[in-house]
């Protein structure tokens, strides 16, 4: 992680600026170095690894404002993927507590791997749990591209109740995301 | 939805984000805090009724000293502990001078006191209530400061919310200061310091619950 510092530094200050290319590398880089990171903590725990970078992923987004350039991007990075990778231990440990550990058999045949990379949880069927305002501002802009001024005309809100629902409904996702993690 | 899709949807459409998010939290906190704990100390307690002759003496402002120099320190660890991977730094020796000097002062006058006087000294005419009374100011800050940290992406949740409820508690302290009559070292560095660290306490037990993000 530690040699890509300056490079991901870049990408993601100028995704602050605003820059959705650049910002789109910076989170692209960070998966590969999230993956490789995760697998090597939770070995055991293959299946698990996807949804948890995906978890670090909304999180560092939700988080992105809380950025000072003057200190280093691998740290504060760091600290927010421990931050929820201790998260995940946590629920992992209550959950475990409250239920019988399933029986390995019935399961055994469930699923076949033919896609390793694939997340359990789909964050995609989540977005559908969200208010309609949430919802629709993140499917207009999100997901179909369209400009805030478009989605403010096609949704009725004004320019910023589209932006703040875009940031609010990105944050009852990561809610969302721990609350069944 | 493929992580390759997720990433997609975070990075379409961004718009440049705004700076300075922890001055403009703290912005709006820090006035609730110290409004919020002056409002109930006037409406609750009440000013203390010589306060216009107390003003004149030097022991009136090093007592309002020591809770403003805890509430810098506290504002510093706050402030880094709010956002992810930072420590306390700076804030620990901001925090501990100011006690270790009451502390001092306190000993020097209980140490020469004679015995007699010592355990008045001590608790003084209001050591009961002056934690509770501390703790009741402190309601408004400790929420608003919550509110702050809480936005910022703390990750460190029990000393985050431990520095929050001192910073609540020590500005709710330099409210307390213009009702409290007592004028001791020795009372302050006891009582005073539990009705800081009883708020403290409190964020370090909610700060895991409520600061979760």
């Amino acid at each position: 992680m530690y040699s890509a510092e300056q490079r991901l530094k870049t990408l993601f200050v100028a995704g602050l600026a605003g820059n959705a290319s650049e910002y789109r590398s910076f989170l692209s880089e960070l998966t590969r170095h999230l993956r490789g990171y995760l697998r090597k903590r939770i070995p055991q725990l293959h299946d698990d690894v996807e949804d948890l970078v995906q978890d670090i992923l909304l999180a560092v987004h939700n988080a992105r404002h809380t950025y000072r350039p003057d200190e280093p991007l691998t740290a504060w990075v760091h600290a927010i993927a421990r931050y929820k990778l201790m998260d995940f231990f946590r629920t992992r440990a209550r959950r475990e507590s409250l239920h019988e550990p399933l029986d390995e058999h019935d399961d055994i045949f469930a699923e076949s791997d033919d896609e390793p990379a694939d997340a359990r949880r789909d964050v995609g069927k989540l977005l559908g749990h969200l208010p309609d305002k949430q919802r629709l501002s993140i499917l207009h802009v999100k997901l179909q591209g369209l400009s805030v001024a478009e989605a403010a005309q096609l949704t009725g809100l004004s320019e910023s109740a589209v932006k703040v629902s875009i940031h609010r409904g990105l944050k009852a996702l990561a809610a969302h995301v721990r609350r069944i993690a | 939805m493929r992580t390759d899709d997720l990433v997609g949807l975070l990075s379409t459409g961004i718009t440049p984000v705004r700076r300075g998010a922890a001055a403009r939290r703290f912005g709006i906190s820090l006035p609730i805090a110290a409004l919020g704990a002056t409002a109930l100390m006037a409406t609750v307690f009440g000013l203390r009724p010589d306060l216009d002759a107390v003003v004149k003496t030097p022991i009136f402002w090093e007592k309002l000293a020591f809770p403003l120099c805890l509430a810098i320190g506290a504002l510093l660890a706050t402030v880094r502990l709010a956002r992810p991977g930072a420590k306390v730094g700076a804030g620990w020796p901001v925090m501990t001078t100011p006690v270790l000097v009451v502390w001092i002062a306190a000993i020097m006058i209980v140490v020469t006191a004679a015995p007699k006087d010592r355990l008045p000294a001590i608790l003084g005419h209001s050591w009961r209530s002056c934690p509770f009374n501390i703790l009741l100011l402190a309601v408004p800050g400790f929420i608003a400061i919550f509110w702050a940290v809480k936005g910022l992406a703390p990750t460190s949740l029990r000393l985050a919310g431990a520095a929050s409820g001192l910073l609540a508690s020590s500005i709710a302290t330099v409210a307390y200061c213009f009702h409290c009559p007592e004028m001791s070292p020795a009372f302050w560095s006891v009582w005073y310091m539990a009705g800081m660290l009883l708020p403290a306490a409190l964020g370090a037990v909610l700060g895991h619950k409520f600061l979760r993000w």
